[in-house]
């Protein structure tokens, strides 16, 4: 079996925090694992763009697998990011009622979350909402205490790094073209980074997962981009909160509606907005959704001002429901029934980030109950992150300066990340090397500046670690370069002409 | 822990000059923090000439005005820390830095606030779309180019037209790049005239007023960005947009004086100006606290940064003697016409300089000074622009006696 080239006994198509979460489950059995994924760095598509909610597992319907793969990942979500080094708070949920009429709502979610397992959710009135969150307006509130924050692309990045540490292949850049089934019912996939050989194939492709599972024949799913836009808020103001807050969902809507969500660095982000859009990679913004959600978060937040915005994205949901109905269909977390060894994640949406975990396990429980797979015994669940000198207490700090001087040096002002850090960032072990995958590792160019002071250094940085072109330089992959090459090289057509025209006319005179 | 008379947040131009004037009025004992590699901060990418006219008589490039400081602070020894950033500043002016040596607390008996500013971003005034590699904003660009030798693009959009932009779309076309326009979104350009005339005019690059970008393409570089006519109000006219083929965006839609320290400490903040509340001396809400240049308001001309920096530190001696003695506080009051006055507060009646801006360009104005119904001074202006800041003396004679301050610009 060894003999063919390529061969991995599992190919896991996606490198988001399901594929990522599941190549490191896997990494626990002696299991030879790749994953591939289109992007230059993990956790790209859907991962890194959301609320970075650690859900209790109210909002969904009770026997569904959403709302018990989410109960059971809230559960083991602290532990999970305990061993990855990745940072999480519980901070609480609030989901307001704006008026009397919408308490009904909250007293259906809090019977749904009890039915589901949830803990500790209470319904309160109106003084101790204003107790809690002296700034919101509304009548009262469902309080979730297990709703906790975290940070979706480092948690993402964690897995990942720790698959790999654990023996599982990474694979970036990696688009996968065609997917066939062999004679001796191996998988070949073809990917514009070559072939990979396969036992087994998992379609952890996200938003694109309905295109993958056309690849091989089976053409009964498809999901809807549903975009939802979100603006970020300047640090200075994040006393304005310090819980997460909803309004009460509206029945056939794509989300949760706009929400307020603390960030684990101390930011605020209102959103996301609902959208069916066209396009699955159409990550823009519109000025009209801006609006919208600043309308919105004013409802429940009126301190909130424009000025506070330092940036605004979007993410896509992969939606099963299509615009016309609306709402939530459950993850699909199969075998296809006519391609054996063939394992289908389809739509995993909200809460996908919190049930990563129990997602991975439920996978790698299928392939066990057919391969009984060995152990693997030098496993290590641990992984450690990237240091953040900024958190630390001066003594250490002291001490990082003495121990390595690039400590001492601190590149982007706003989020105080020093030179080594962006190093160590650069340098990290999937070989990610542009300047977003920097910016998820570290924060640097995530503060108010927008890197306007660090991002020609980190810039020079690359440039110096890799030795790379200026044209080689790039923000996220591809064709994503920032800089057209050196300025000397540059033909000065334009100016020539000009010059030339002076000239004459200077002559005639 | 270490402790100075005078410590210098920031060694661009007021940083600069501050330590210059503070060693010629006798005091020894500065220290400069600058968290760059080099003296002269932002100027040393300013390689176009224009610096120095007013201060100098001569025109002089950024790092020609940026090097007469430089060799004062060299000639007279004043220490200075390259490559160190202060990363808090305290009401008891301990002044915290981080460097390769280490993490150092110093304090300081005077602090002068010399950070500059930064420039607004994208994500700031909010221009929807895609979110691609092609998008600097002016100054980045500037640093690229003029200290990295790189280029940043070869089909250039600017959006707005703030010097920097004016500067970049010459610069950019005597690189060979194409620039293809200059959209501004008032109806005036809030650049300086001279910088229209030299950057735009003289190389055929169309300036757009009223109009702005409303949507940006591209999936890993800028591909097209959408630009649109503006009404009075302010909104899209519609059937005014088009979409413009280029590889990068420009932005250059204002400045932002860099507070974050001043913050931190418990500096009061003008909510107009960006940059701390100050007397007639330039000190803070915190004693023993001064601002100059960028930081305390966005300047269009460096030789009046270096003057605001020499003026403050006045101020500055007399707090060391302990001759600083605040009287009774007057707050100026601006009417019509003004969108900031700096000093914002006088607690003594000495000879004054004021600083300006006025809300819309205009013909002739006046600017009057008033105590109740009693004018102290006029001043006429053949024109009035909100690019050019405006400063006006005020002797300690005329303001002698007064209760309130109030200064309004209204026209002849």
């Amino acid at each position: 079996m060894k003999a063919i080239n390529n061969y991995y006994d599992v190919v896991i198509i996606g490198g988001g925090v399901v594929g990522s979460a599941i190549a490191r489950e896997l990494s626990k059995y002696k299991v030879n694992v790749a994953v591939l994924e289109k992007e230059d760095d993990v956790g790209w598509g859907i991962s890194c763009r959301n609320s970075g909610v650690v859900h209790a597992g109210f909002n969904n319907k009770p026997g569904t697998l959403m709302a018990r793969l989410c109960v059971e990942g809230n559960k083991s979500f602290k532990e999970l990011c305990k061993q990855l080094d990745v940072p999480y708070k519980k901070i609480g949920k609030l989901v307001i009622a704006k008026k009397k009429e919408e308490i009904k709502g909250l007293q259906k979610l809090k019977q749904q979350g009890d039915v589901n397992g949830v803990k500790n959710l209470q319904i309160i009135g109106f003084k101790e909402m204003k107790r809690l969150e002296p700034n919101i307006e509304g009548v009262a509130a469902l309080y979730s205490s297990e709703t906790a924050i975290t940070s979706p692309y480092l948690l993402t990045i964690a897995l990942a790094e720790n698959a790999l540490i654990n023996g599982a292949s990474f694979f970036l850049n990696a688009e996968v073209k065609s997917i066939a089934r062999l004679n001796n019912s191996h998988f070949r996939i073809k990917t514009n980074k070559g072939e990979f050989t396969s036992s087994y194939v998992i379609n952890s492709s996200g938003l694109y997962s309905d295109k993958i599972a056309r690849m091989v024949g089976e053409n009964k799913y498809r999901l809807y981009p549903c975009r939802g836009e979100y603006h970020i808020l300047d640090k200075n103001v994040s006393w304005l909160i310090s819980h997460l807050i909803y309004p009460v969902p509206q029945a056939g809507a794509g989300g949760l509606g706009v929400h307020l969500t603390p960030t684990i660095d101390g930011n605020i982000l209102v959103g996301p907005s609902n959208e069916y859009i066209r396009k699955k990679d159409d990550l823009s913004t519109t000025s009209q959704i801006m609006k919208m959600l600043f309308t919105e978060a004013r409802e429940f937040l009126p301190l909130i001002s424009p000025g506070y915005i330092i940036r605004s994205y979007s993410g896509i949901r992969a939606k099963q429901a299509p615009s016309s109905e609306g709402g939530y269909w459950d993850f699909v977390i199969q075998e296809s029934a006519t391609i054996h060894n063939f394992i289908n994640l389809i739509g995993i949406e909200s809460p996908g980030l919190t049930a990563a975990q129990p997602i991975a396990k439920r996978v790698v429980e299928m392939i066990n109950k057919k391969e009984r797979l060995d152990y693997n015994p030098s496993f290590n669940p641990f992984r450690k992150g990237i240091l953040r000198f900024d958190e630390q207490e001066e003594e250490t700090k002291k001490s990082l300066i003495k121990e390595d001087p690039d400590y001492g040096e601190i590149v982007c002002r706003c989020e105080k990340v020093t030179k080594k850090e962006i190093l160590e960032a650069a340098n990290n072990p999937l070989g990610a090397r542009s300047l977003v995958s920097i910016k998820y590792r570290t924060r640097a160019m995530m503060g108010r500046c927008q890197g306007g002071y660090c991002q020609t250094r980190i810039m020079e940085i690359l440039r110096e670690s890799f030795k790379l072109s200026p044209q080689e330089i790039t923000l996220k992959g591809n064709n994503s370069y920032l800089l057209t090459g050196y300025r000397s090289n540059k033909e000065n057509k334009l100016c020539q002409k000009k010059k030339l025209l002076s000239l004459e006319e200077e002559l005639l005179v | 822990m270490p402790e100075k008379e005078v410590i210098i947040i920031g060694g661009g131009a007021a940083g600069l000059a501050a330590a210059v004037a503070c060693q010629q009025k006798g005091i020894e004992d500065i220290l400069i923090i600058e968290r760059g590699d080099y003296l002269g901060g932002i100027l040393n990418q300013c390689i176009h000439d224009g610096f120095g006219l007013e201060k100098f008589h001569t025109s002089l490039s950024g790092p020609e005005y940026a090097q007469k400081y430089i060799n004062q602070v060299m000639d007279k020894k004043i220490p200075f820390l390259l490559n160190s950033m202060v990363v808090n500043l305290t009401p008891q002016k301990e002044v915290i830095v981080v460097n390769n040596n280490g993490l150092q607390h110093y304090r300081a008996k005077v602090v002068i606030l010399a950070m500059g500013c930064r420039e607004r971003t994208r994500g700031a005034i909010g221009i929807p779309g895609a979110r691609p590699a092609g998008i600097y904003t002016a100054g980045v660009a500037q640093e690229l180019i003029n200290l990295k030798d790189y280029m940043v693009g070869e089909k250039i959009v600017i959006l707005g037209s703030g010097d920097i932009g004016l500067i970049m779309a010459r610069r950019l076309t005597l690189e060979g790049a194409e620039v293809i326009t200059v959209a501004e979104k008032l109806p005036y350009s809030s650049g300086l005239p001279r910088n229209i005339n030299q950057c735009l005019y003289d190389f055929d690059i169309p300036l757009l007023l009223n109009h702005t970008v409303v949507d940006i393409e591209g999936n890993g570089r800028l591909s097209r960005v959408t630009i649109s006519q503006l009404g009075k109000r302010g909104g899209i006219i519609p059937g005014s947009k088009r979409k413009i083929v280029c590889d990068t965006l420009l932005l250059s839609v204002g400045l932002i004086p860099e507070n974050e320290l001043s913050r931190e400490a418990g500096i009061v903040l003008d909510s107009i100006t960006g940059g701390p509340q100050v007397d007639e001396r330039g000190q803070t809400s915190v004693p023993g606290i001064f601002a100059c240049g960028n930081v305390l308001q966005v300047h269009d001309i460096v030789d009046n940064v270096s003057l605001e920096a020499e003026y403050i530190v006045e101020g500055v001696t007399e707090y060391l003697e302990g001759k600083l003695t605040r009287g009774r506080e007057i707050k100026i009051e601006l009417g019509n016409g003004l969108r900031y006055v700096v000093p914002q507060t006088l607690y003594r009646l000495k000879d004054t300089i004021f600083s300006f801006r006025v809300n819309q360009p205009g013909g002739k104005k006046v600017l009057i000074f008033e105590d109740g119904k009693k004018v102290i001074k006029k001043k006429s202006f053949p024109r009035v622009n909100p690019a050019e800041m405006i400063r006006v003396k005020l002797f300690s004679r005329e303001l002698e006696g007064i209760k309130t301050l109030k200064v309004k610009l209204v026209s002849l």
